[in-house]
């Protein structure tokens, strides 16, 4: 093989042992800090929980951070950033510990373990093992629809013509949880380069796999299978969209996705769409999975918004996995400064 | 004989009842309750509640239309430990999910239906729960049946809580509401009578019938 996976050269428990370590004990002592915390409700509580933050206020969006010693366990591999948050190219050999807001990264068994993939089961904890027969191998991408050169590629093509580089980004989810999750892919714009959208193209629409055979999931009359989801084309061409096809320098397990999924950093997760075969550049803005199950609750853009709440709950918080404490959650995931300016003018709470 | 067995059957009653707590707790100590485990211990009491409150309220049609007397010695057990599943349910919400932080449930949670119904559902519990006693019995007399009824429009608006926060697929839910309707339904003197008609037709074995 002439691509080596990143895998074989930043051993896994680079990744692993500090952090798996670090947030089980995180998690008890924050634990005894809650029971003692019932005990003496503080008045500062606000404070505190402010500062736990990170120091939100003064974001620094550059990934410099990293190359600081102290910041990361292998600051000596650590190799200097690029510009944009989380990017790093396919030289960087050992990828930081941390996204570039100073969080840690969620650990591996975590990710692997508590997915939202409907198309298996609607229980988190029990896609992974209903998962793992799942065939991802042959496996095709059809990209089409209103493009001068469409195309299908076999999914180790797609892998060898576009690269693979590492992107640390936290992943937020419509049900207030979110994770910080160190992919493995190629920006979708390098795809859709390729295939030359026509003039009159102005979404992509994306859709899984539909195989209730192997997905048993899918004999659910509850949605509308298959999954679709969509994104306005410059959302599609933004630098930040990733075609994922690995965690963790690893390949996708069937429960992330796998062989291939969409990552938009900046929406709920349920963006994301896994497993994907089709990819169509249409004029018409296309309808979810989601915007056809309940309309009123999950609308085409679903931007990360901590002022738009979920018509049954609030979304101004969430709880990063590994943590105790609530967390604020940011605009549009702690990604405004790259994306706030596709939405200008946009009243977002009528384009929720 | 009979005494023996009502004693049997609640020692069962409170090993039923007690067994999904001490698996929550070794499930914890295991680190087996998902990535997330505020959210499962939210889901686990709230399911043990629902199910505790449902099976108490079978505790009176049970004995009332097929004369197992034992069974609604069971009710108070049932229902009081459905009650404390409740307690560590809204706990777990209040103190470990959003750690007692006053400003963020009053942002968070305020004027969202699912919580009023809960909180509600839990209000009506909690005097049921306060006035099981033998003394409270006595001491309310007529008054005391009127007041336990509660846990009828309890269990309804616990169901409907859950109801609120399905996202699509409301089988299971709607399970527990078909669940509360039907005892409800039994609780109607003409169902009543029309269910008895039924049984002596069918010639229940009386010792199943009368035996109390």
């Amino acid at each position: 093989m002439e691509n080596i996976s990143p895998f074989e050269i930043t051993p896994e428990h680079l990744y692993l042992s500090r952090h798996q370590f670090l947030s089980r004990r995180k998690f008890l002592t924050g634990i005894s800090a809650l029971v003692a915390s019932a005990l003496f409700l503080s008045a500062c509580r606000k404070q505190d929980f402010l500062s736990g933050l990170g120091g939100s206020d003064n974001v620094e969006l550059t990934p410099a951070a990293r190359g600081e010693p102290g910041v990361t366990d292998n600051t000596d591999l650590v190799p200097s950033g690029k510009d944009e948050p989380g990017v790093t190219d396919d030289t960087d050999l050992a990828p930081p510990a941390k996204d570039e807001l100073g969080d840690e990264l969620t650990p591996y068994d975590s990710i692997v373990n508590y997915n939202n993939f409907y198309e298996f089961t609607t229980e988190k904890k029990g896609v992974a093992r209903l998962a793992r027969d799942f065939k991802t191998s042959p496996w095709t991408v059809e990209v089409g629809g209103m493009v001068n050169k469409a195309q299908t590629f076999d999914i180790d093509d797609l892998r060898r013509k576009f690269g693979q580089e590492e992107r640390i980004y936290r992943l937020r989810c419509v049900e207030a949880w979110s994770m910080v999750i160190p992919w493995l892919g190629f920006p979708l714009a390098r795809l859709l380069r390729e295939v030359e959208p026509t003039a009159q193209a102005r979404y992509v629409r994306f859709e899984t796999l539909y195989d209730p055979g192997q997905m048993p999931g899918q004999h659910s009359k509850t949605y509308a299978w298959p999954y679709a989801e969509g994104l306005r084309l410059d959302e599609a061409m933004h630098e930040l969209t990733l075609l994922a096809t690995g965690i963790y320098g690893k390949p996708l397990l069937p429960q992330s996705g796998a062989p291939v999924r969409l990552v938009v950093p900046w929406k709920y997760g349920f963006k994301s769409i896994k497993s994907i075969v089709k990819i169509d550049l249409v004029a018409e803005m296309p309808t979810s999975l989601w915007m056809a199950a309940a309309p009123h609750e999950y609308g085409f853009y679903s931007n990360v918004n901590p002022d738009v709440p979920h018509p049954r709950w609030s979304q101004s918080s969430e709880r990063r996995i590994g943590e105790v404490r609530r967390r604020l959650t940011l605009p549009f995931n702690g990604y405004a400064e790259e994306v706030a300016h596709l939405y200008q003018g946009m009243d977002l709470r009528k384009f929720f | 004989m009979g005494r023996l067995k009502t004693h049997w059957l609640q020692i069962l009653t409170h090993i039923v009842s007690l067994l999904p707590l001490a698996i929550l707790i070794w499930d914890f100590r295991q680190d087996r309750l998902t990535a997330n485990p505020i959210q499962e211990i939210t889901l686990r009491t709230g399911s043990y509640s629902l199910i505790l409150l449902l099976l108490s309220l079978a505790c009176t049609p049970l004995n009332t239309m097929f004369g197992l007397k034992s069974v609604s010695r069971l009710r108070r057990p049932l229902g009081l430990y459905g009650f404390m599943y409740a307690c560590l349910h809204t706990l777990n919400f209040i103190g470990l999910d959003y750690g007692f932080n006053l400003n963020l449930l009053r942002e968070d949670v305020f004027g969202k239906a699912y919580i009023w119904a809960g909180v509600i559902a839990w209000l009506a519990l909690l005097p049921v729960a306060i006035t099981s006693t033998r003394g409270w019995i006595k001491r309310l007399g007529r008054n005391w049946e009127r007041l336990h009824w509660l846990v009828y429009p309890a269990a309804l608006l616990s169901v409907f809580h859950f109801l609120l926060l399905v996202k699509a697929d409301r089988r299971e839910p709607l399970l527990y509401a078909a669940a509360v309707g039907l005892l409800l339904l039994l609780r109607l003197p003409g169902v009543r009578r029309v269910v008895n008609k039924l049984r002596d037709r069918l010639k229940f074995p009386t010792f199943l019938a009368h035996s109390g």
